[in-house]
């Protein structure tokens, strides 16, 4: 029972003493042992002594009346976070023995609000993919299974895939996860579970490995939204080793969800009404229309003309960001090193081996469109083009409080579905691109599952370092999907 | 000073414009808090951002930003209240990164000029581009073992200043008093230190040659040049290259060289189809570089004097002549001294000595004038001395030779050595008149119209009384006898 409760409910139970953290660890290890073998939700886990000695700290502050607010709460943490002393590979074999001598200020910031970290959680290699199986470290099975095609294989989403599986299946009661072009969201709504990109700013990003900098942003994947809103107060906050950091004042964003949704303006973005939308999708955003205007929303058409420019948009600049940013990655300082008779060839034989094939072909991408002569046409194009897409935000946010979309165009999908053409893997951030280049937030909620049994999700994007309207409307939505399935690979599930 | 080859074709001249590396003085690194000092450990002072470690980013060091403010101040130049940080890729083993972060498109500093002053004592306007701030490079080691270079980070993420000139200089000449006037400057303002043997300011430099009236020529860039000499050394060398090649019926290409000292040309580094393509881009991880006006104008308030001003003001409140001035200023601890001296005391004597007695005697006892052996304040109450008229000017190289040897102050050395001038009349007019009677031919002549043995007997007088007799009453008081 204790892998499925909710971050609230095992906040409570640690606090009426009904059982301890060191319980409540000792489940999760347990659960991990149990059905990480076969998801590969995590690529490193904690020794047990040091999950057990965190826990029984834990356990010392409840009986001295000094908890914090995640005080004994398993949380799994994407392997893209530094964890000091704890391996940290991004998923990639040029990590795959890298152990940070510091520690992530977000990671540092849920240590210091008492979470018990059990493991680092698996992902596309480097935060590059929408399925999880860019990992060097092996593919991440989603729990979720089709009715009636069991024995197919389904990816969790990505990058962000271990996190969103280890909630989804009992291995974490919450992971935190980081989202460039829809990475939390994504496999939040694969996975069945709740998932937050706060306002690109609201997190530090310093100590987490960076994909693309002005994109990349942290956040927490959790079971509800009340879970989200207080895992993301332990999380934000200002940071001075981040420049791009805000320094506004962190709200108590748990206390958000529960508050009357009456008179808020919803959008719904006719842009997002795209062709080949399957009709489960669009029939589940029709119901997550009506569910909130029977809460007392107004809904409204809104337009963000520049829509549909935002996936090639995001192509442009990623990638622009991440030829740069790992170009750190030489084998001279740390991670692995291939030698070679010259500086170059050291470089050439440590890259190739040491990166994947996607992203091979994002630092080629990103390369090519910052090439002198190219980049007018691509890179500053591009750059023009997300201020226009920033615009749209901005306007249709004088219309309106939240935009409610589908978070994915489709449901789960099977390994080996999508692979033959990138650009078919890239259509799955077609719905959380648009926000993440905006820098607004956006949280995919669970709302149903679709025919085959499968969970689907919609988006509610908000404005600016407006957190709090997202996770109050979220949590009407939570509400009236009354969302209670769980995988059938699950800690709990009788194994 | 117009610097001309004669070339078989006709005649030649040079343009040359430079790009200067300036380090920033500063506690700290432009992006880190590791320390910036020179000569520690190998990495001993490499920040976990300097090494950049994952998930590592910049933040901008407040005071480099301000130095670089005051610099363009310094150098008469637009201060552009937004820039911007860019990234400039490459691949090298000094490059943690593999960018390095520089203002590429939007430098702090845009247009200024420096003011050179050349050996015929004319002056020119030399122009300034811009200035924009950039992180230095690490080290490479390559002398430490047979088969493997090593990597020192020390010097990754200090913070320079790159200041690039227009192509105004037209002779090696101007180049050298371009930088030696621009490395004056930024010791006044005390943000770089200028110190080229320690590579703390080196010179990229672009030559290119053209006939009198045309448009430029083909220019190529001479990197990392670490002396003035080996600068005005490696333009003569490159100015003749070229045109050996203009006027044998080649072509110069655009290419990257290197000037070799001890041969004395310049040698290609890499060909234009060898340039790296940095693939600038705004570092995503900094914002905008936005200051405020007032924060300039503060800094513009708390600028020291520069030299140009400083040296006007010594000619007008000193009266020190125009090429003395010059020399004062041109390095700011000699100004400070002279000033020492020079205040409430005569302006033309104080000059005389610094740049005369006190200049030969640093030399001949190779200090500097940090350590001068003879304080500002010491060598300020000789000139008292002989203002009050306790000694004479020749006593007075006696007294200072005195206090370069022991270090003694000038009243202290009069005093034990009895040096004090003799003003008593009465002992005046008893010397004189031993002195006439002991030359009482002499005395003949005088009276009967050899005037010019006057100096005879002054001499005299000055030896009978060991120099310490008061000159002006020795001279009033022997007219009076010899005359009577």
């Amino acid at each position: 029972m204790l892998t499925g409760l909710t971050l609230t409910q095992a906040r409570e139970g640690l606090a009426a003493r009904k059982f301890s953290a060191r319980e409540l660890a000792k489940a999760h290890l347990d659960a991990i042992a149990r059905l990480n073998p076969k998801l590969n939700a995590y690529i490193t886990v904690i020794p047990e002594a040091d999950v057990l000695a965190a826990a029984d700290a834990a356990d010392a502050r409840y009986a001295a009346g000094t908890a914090r607010p995640m005080e004994g709460l398993p949380v799994g943490v994407k392997d893209l976070f530094c964890t000091k002393g704890v391996k940290t590979t991004a998923a990639s074999k040029i990590l795959a023995n890298f152990v940070p001598p510091y520690e992530s200020t977000v990671t540092a910031r849920l240590l210091d609000a008492g979470s018990v970290f059990v493991g680092k959680t698996n992902l596309d290699e480097f935060a590059m993919g929408s399925a999880n199986i860019t990992s060097a470290f092996g593919s991440v099975l989603n729990p979720w299974q089709r009715k009636g095609e069991e024995t197919v294989a389904l990816v969790p989403g990505g990058s962000s895939g271990g996190s969103a599986a280890a909630v989804a299946a009992g291995l974490a009661l919450a992971a935190t996860g980081t989202d460039t072009g829809g990475s939390i969201r994504q496999p939040a709504a694969f996975c069945g579970i709740v998932g937050l990109k706060p306002t690109y700013g609201r997190c530090s990003r310093w100590g987490t490995i960076a994909y693309a900098s002005s994109l990349d942003q942290a956040g927490p994947m959790t079971r509800t939204v009340a879970d989200a809103g207080l895992m993301l107060e332990a999380m934000a906050g200002f940071d001075e080793k981040d420049s791009t950091c805000s320094n506004r004042p962190v709200p108590a964003f748990a206390q958000a969800v529960g508050k009357s949704v009456k008179g808020l303006r919803v959008g719904i973005p006719a842009e997002y009404r795209a062709p080949g939308l399957s009709p489960e999708i669009s029939a589940m955003w029709e119901q997550g229309i009506a569910w909130l205007r029977e809460a007392g929303c107004e809904i409204v058409d809104v337009s963000l003309p520049h829509t549909k420019y935002g996936l090639a948009t995001y192509y442009i600049i990623a990638p622009a960001e991440c030829s740069s940013n790992l170009a750190r990655y030489d084998g001279i300082r740390f991670g692995e090193r291939k030698d070679a008779a010259t500086l170059d060839g050291v470089y050439e034989l440590t890259r190739a081996e040491g990166f994947g094939e996607e992203v091979r072909n994002r630092i080629l991408m990103g390369t090519y469109v910052l090439s002198a002569g190219y980049y007018d046409a691509y890179y500053l194009k591009a750059q023009k083009v997300r201020t226009l897409i920033k615009r749209d935000f901005v306007q249709a946010f004088e219309q309106v409080d939240v935009l409610l979309t589908p978070t994915a165009p489709s449901a789960a999908f099977a390994q080996g579905e999508n692979m033959a053409d990138p650009v078919q893997m890239y259509l799955n951030d077609i719905f959380t691109v648009p926000a993440s280049m905006a820098g607004v937030p956006a949280l995919s909620v669970p709302v149903g599952l679709d025919a085959k049994g499968l969970p689907l999700g919609l988006q509610i994007i908000g404005r600016h370092f407006d957190e709090e309207t997202v996770l109050s409307v979220g949590g009407a939505l939570e509400a009236a999907a009354g969302f209670a399935h769980t995988p059938t690979l699950h800690a709990e599930a009788g194994a | 000073m117009s610097y001309l080859i004669e070339g078989k074709t006709g005649t030649w001249e040079i343009v040359v414009g430079l790009e200067v590396h300036a380090q920033i003085i500063s506690q700290s690194k432009l992006f880190s808090g590791a320390s910036t000092k020179f000569g520690g450990e190998p990495n001993s002072q490499v920040s976990l951002v300097d090494a950049a470690f994952p998930g590592m980013l910049p933040v901008i060091n407040r005071e480099c930003v301000a130095q670089a403010v005051r610099t363009g101040l310094g150098l008469n130049a637009r201060i552009n209240l937004q820039s911007r940080f860019d990234r400039k890729n490459y691949f090298y083993a000094d490059l943690p990164q593999g960018y390095q972060i520089s203002q590429f498109e939007h430098p702090i500093v845009g247009e200024g000029s420096i003011e050179i002053e050349l050996a015929n004592g004319e002056t020119r306007q030399i122009g300034i581009t811009r200035l924009h701030m950039e992180q230095d490079a690490g080290k490479l080691l390559h002398d430490q073992d047979p088969t493997r270079s090593f990597v020192d980070l020390n010097r990754s993420g200090v913070a320079l200043m790159e200041i690039v000139s227009e192509p105004d200089i037209r002779a090696p000449e101007e180049a050298g008093a371009y930088l030696r006037k621009l490395r004056q400057i930024l010791r006044y303002l005390g943000t770089c230190d200028g110190n080229m043997d320690e590579g703390s300011m080196r010179a990229d430099v672009n030559v290119s040659v053209r006939k009198a009236g045309e448009p430029f020529r083909t220019r190529c860039e001479i990197k990392n040049v670490n002396s003035i000499r080996f600068v005005m050394q490696a333009i003569e060398a490159e100015a003749a290259r070229q045109v050996e090649i203009w006027e044998n019926g080649g072509e110069v290409d655009q290419e990257t060289r290197l000037f070799d000292p001890s041969r004395g040309e310049t040698r290609t580094m890499r060909s234009k189809e060898d340039a790296h393509d940095y693939r600038y881009f705004p570092d995503p991880d900094l914002l905008p570089l936005v200051i405020e006006q007032a924060w300039v104008d503060g800094l513009k308030a708390e600028l020291p004097e520069l030299p140009d001003a400083k040296r006007a003001r010594f000619q007008a409140d000193y009266g020190v002549p125009f090429y003395d001035a010059g020399v004062l200023v041109a390095e700011q601890s000699v100004a400070d001294f002279f000033e020492t001296v020079a205040k409430g005391r005569d302006g033309k004597l104080a000059v005389t000595w610094v740049t005369g007695d006190l200049f030969a005697a640093l030399n001949r006892t190779s200090r500097t004038i940090e350590n001068s052996p003879v304080s500002a304040d010491s060598l300020g109450k000789m000139l008292d001395l002989i203002a009050d008229g306790t000694i004479n000017g020749k006593i007075a190289k006696e007294v200072f030779e005195d206090m370069v040897e022991t270090g003694e102050s000038p009243d202290a050395i009069v005093e034990k050595k009895g040096l004090r001038q003799v003003t008593d009349t009465g002992v005046i007019d008893s010397a004189i008149d031993a002195i006439m009677a002991k030359h009482a031919d002499k005395v003949a002549e005088y009276r009967s119209g050899k005037d010019k043995l006057f100096g005879f007997f002054v001499g005299q007088v000055m030896k009978e009384t060991k120099g310490k007799a008061n000159p002006a009453l020795v001279n009033e008081a022997l007219k009076g006898k010899l005359d009577a």
